[in-house]
């Protein structure tokens, strides 16, 4: 077995621009954004940094193909610049270039960064587009909305729930996190809302209402990487490490085998065994301090609960609704608002979760900031749809820990 | 050697717009039209055309896809699709026949229908196995008495050598130019003469002359004629022809025009249809149809009728239906008002040839994989077996789907994808033997709600209209099965 990445690579900084429909920003600057506080952060300068890696999916609506946008808007100095696409999942694929580049010693300092400019549709929602030439000729019809509300129905078929009983756990999800994100000054949603609200919403894909799907965002996250020793020699102190990095990805039993239910995520459940393994983590539901999913619409955030093995098969809406994952629950999840409210700037987003893992870790999150020393934080960062999918997760925790 | 009728089948869209709907919208233009506002007319559901009900009325008759020994498909209607590009090859490869037969599309005249039967029927003499199928969906102004007494269906005949079901008796045709209405070259209307001149001049002159031959043909007596099938919508037509033809009342057949509406050049096989399905041995038939003319045509039913009857037919058809009261819902799919469609309905839907002609058995046939190692079957078909425990590679064999039962196993309505009716139903379809899709789901009812574990169907549906290149893409699509349901 592989000896895992576990303490190998410690961040060095990072940087989140203010999410949103950011009309009069375009992607060049609102990578800028988060990069320069980055840069400050990590206490470096540009020249330092060896490698890019740079994620946006959906290009032809902004910056275009390949790591040259990122290189220009960056004037990075002719460095190697890859640009990765694994649906929503890119941030943290990005996230996982740079850190291997400097596990293996190919880099010292490598940078990642993820951004999506997607109000520039003309219309609400993620941009229709073709999705092949041949899927085009017989897959169903389907947004994301319509994908993902149907882990709804056959999560119900499955756990014998009441429809209302689950679509008022979803509820009180979008309501925790718009909670969250009335604390984060760089949150896409800042308004609290209450659960009736949720849901006497318009229907979007039944049973998704208008609040249980995330924001549609404008915005850039960005990581500068190195290894433990070269950040203590920059002078840094209280490092987080990356504990494990892991990524599983469909091959079509989903989608094509009746095994699956269509219910959970074998990857997700697939990914999160193995970055257990990794990091060391033996009880998550104990050990974890707190987590962000990928919370594109509530009820994917609840059958990721199940699947991330901290609550119980079939459990998660009675956590849910006992707090326990709310901001000063056991396990804060989305404790920065989540895609939910801090807002899906789809290339961004798996950074944007490890940022407030980093702020938390380091005491820096303002209002939002948990009392007790957070140790160990999970990111889940999902890409696709629930019957062929990419799911990323990654732990991060106080170096040593 | 005799020739028959051997198979029979039909089609009629679930979906009934109440006439008084279309009348009270426009008699403030024209109330006249209060007069035709009784009863209901079948209305295409937005993904349904032609060829689409076709394919439904062939499997009927067939009694699936598949079917071996079919030697050709003529399709009749002058509502094609495609002016250049042939209809009945669509139709031919939604039933999976192969390609070692003659397809062939009969137009132009409301008597299109007949007129593909009687090719079919001389053909039938040298050996042939013929699918006849007629379908019509046609399209009407608004406040035109058209939109109120048509209605879209689709019948279909399998002809071949020896009674069958219905053996021929005799025939005639009389071609006439009589233009009583027309469509010319990039009309999307047509444009009628005065009904009382059609009557007196068309109907009543032109009809007698091709049925008395008919009967002298075949030697029948008019008074010994069981079922008259004469396809006009006005009510009293057949029943004046029947009168001055010597046929007796009672065999004047109804022509539909309370449940269905008159399917264009497609009615006169589907009332054919519809009559073989209440025919008895021993029965005689007569069919004419007008259009430029006449054909006429005389049956005998035979004791093979009773084994012949289809699953669903016209009277099936009939009884499954779904009241539909929003007249600007039916404006609205049939591009007759030009709706706000938001710019998500913008993008491209360009189909690639190559790309169709490549998976045409997997689109058009819906025909996926059966792993020769482990059994699984698997949609699409795909080099490595889908089976997690197995994973061969090169092992699949053609496996269809289309006339396999399924059963929901997640489902949703979008309202924020782009859909012509919103909202689109999808969902995980998992069939009866292995084998699943994310699919898109049709004809479901906005009143009732969708169930996990509820059983489908497959049918032949449009998937996509490509507006700025006229094409349009085909597909299965999957509908509640309400045969299984009641089971």
């Amino acid at each position: 077995m592989a000896s895992g990445i576990k303490d190998k690579v410690a961040i060095l900084g990072m940087g989140c621009s203010k999410f949103g429909e950011r009309w009069n920003d375009n992607a060049e600057d609102l990578m800028l954004e988060a990069f320069t506080e980055a840069l400050e952060d990590a206490g470096i300068e540009k020249s330092q940094i060896d490698a890019a890696w740079f994620a946006t999916a959906i290009e032809e609506q902004h910056v275009g193909k390949s790591g040259i946008p990122l290189a220009m808007a960056l004037r990075l100095p002719y460095i190697p610049v890859t640009r990765v696409e694994n649906y929503c999942a890119s941030g943290s694929e990005a996230f996982r270039g740079a850190v291997y580049a400097v596990a293996s010693g190919a880099a010292d300092i490598a940078l990642a960064v993820g951004v999506e400019k997607l109000k520039d549709t003309g219309y609400g929602g993620l941009p229709q587009r073709s999705r092949g030439a041949l899927n085009d000729q017989f897959w169903s019809n389907n947004s994301a909305p319509g994908s993902f509300a149907q882990l709804a129905s056959a999560y119900q078929a499955k756990h014998g729930v009441d429809k209302n009983d689950l679509k008022r756990a979803m509820a009180h999800i979008s309501v925790k996190s718009h909670a969250n994100g009335a604390k984060n000054p760089k949150a896409h949603l800042q308004k609290a809302i209450d659960e009736d609200r949720v849901m006497s919403a318009p229907m979007i894909a039944e049973p998704l209402g208008l609040f249980d799907c995330c924001g549609v965002s404008d915005g850039s996250a960005c990581a500068i990487v190195t290894t433990p020793e070269i950040a203590k020699s920059l002078g840094k102190t209280d490092l987080i490490t990356v504990k494990a990095l892991q990524l599983s990805v469909s091959n079509g039993t989903e989608a094509q085998h009746n095994s699956w239910d269509g219910s959970y995520f074998m990857t997700t459940q697939t990914a999160a065994k193995k970055a257990y393994e990794e990091a060391g983590i033996k009880n998550p539901r104990k050990d974890l301090s707190m987590f962000e999913v990928h919370d594109c619409f509530s009820v994917t955030e609840l059958v990721t609960m199940e699947d991330l093995f901290i609550s119980p098969e079939g459990g998660a809406i009675n956590d849910i609704m006992d707090g326990f994952y709310d901001s000063n629950g056991s396990i804060p999840c989305q404790i920065d608002g989540g895609l939910k409210c801090f807002g899906h700037p789809i290339g961004a987003s798996g950074l944007r979760m490890l940022y407030e893992m980093y702020l938390q870790m380091l005491g820096r999150a303002g209002a939002r900031q948990r009392e007790d020393n957070p140790v160990f934080g999970l990111t889940h960062n999902l890409g696709g749809f629930p019957h062929q999918n990419v799911a990323a997760v990654c732990v991060v925790g106080q170096d040593g820990a | 050697m005799s020739v028959g009728i051997h198979e029979f089948g039909g089609y009629v869209p679930i979906q009934r717009l109440k006439r008084k709907a279309i009348a009270d919208a426009n008699a403030w233009f024209n109330p006249a039209l209060r007069g035709l506002g009784k009863g209901e007319r079948s209305i295409c559901n937005w993904d349904e055309d032609s060829v689409t009900m076709a394919v439904e009325a062939a499997r009927d008759a067939l009694g699936g896809t598949g079917s071996g020994s079919i030697d050709a498909v003529y399709f009749a209607s002058t509502t094609l699709p495609f002016q250049d590009r042939q209809n009945a090859g669509i139709i031919a490869e939604a039933l999976h026949l192969g390609s070692e037969l003659l397809t062939m599309d009969v137009a132009g005249s409301q008597r299109a229908g007949t007129t593909a039967l009687t090719a079919a029927l001389k053909a039938a003499a040298s050996g042939d196995r013929i699918i006849v199928a007629a379908s019509e969906k046609r399209r009407t102004k608004a406040a035109s008495p058209i939109e109120l007494t048509t209605g879209d269906g689709a019948g279909a005949l399998v002809i071949a050598e020896g009674d069958g079901a219905a053996k021929l008796l005799g025939r005639a045709t009389h071609a006439v130019d009589f233009v009583d209405h027309y469509r010319g070259q990039d009309e999307a209307f047509d444009y009628f003469w005065e009904e009382r001149w059609i009557r007196d001049e068309g109907y009543n002159k032109i009809v007698p002359a091709a049925v008395n031959a008919a009967l002298a043909n075949a030697g029948i007596k008019a008074g010994d004629v069981n079922h008259f099938i004469f396809p006009a919508a006005a009510g009293r037509v057949a029943a004046g022809l029947a009168k001055k033809l010597g046929i007796p009342d009672a065999a004047v057949r109804d022509n539909l025009q309370g449940t269905v509406g008159e399917a264009g050049s497609a009615h006169a096989i589907v009332m054919l249809v519809h009559a073989l399905e209440e025919a008895k041995r021993g029965d005689i038939i007569l069919v004419a149809s007008f259009g430029q003319g006449c054909d006429a045509l005389l049956f005998g039913v035979t004791d093979a009728v009773n084994d012949a009857k289809p699953a669903a037919g016209i009277s099936g058809s009939i009884t499954r239906r779904r009241e539909e009261e929003n007249y600007n819902r039916f404006l609205g799919i049939n591009n007759l008002v030009n709706m706000e469609q938001g710019l998500r309905a913008e993008v491209d839907k360009q189909t690639g040839m190559t790309t169709l002609f490549r998976n045409k058995e997997m689109i058009l046939s819906l025909v996926g994989g059966k792993c020769s190692e482990c059994g699984t079957l698997q949609y699409p078909k795909s080099n490595v077996c889908a089976n997690p425990n197995c994973g061969a590679v090169g092992t699949q064999e053609d496996q269809p789907f289309a006339d396999m039962p399924a059963k929901l196993n997640s489902f949703t309505a979008d309202s924020l994808t782009f859909s012509p009716d919103p909202p689109a139903y999808y969902g995980m379809v998992q069939f009866e033997d292995g084998g699943r899709g994310m699919l898109d789901l049709t004809d479901v009812d906005p009143n009732s709600e969708l169930e996990v574990g509820q059983p489908l169907r497959m049918v032949f549906r449009i998937k996509e209209f490509d507006t700025k290149r006229g094409f349009r893409r085909y597909f299965w699509k999957a509908t509640p099965d309400t045969e299984q349901e009641g089971a």
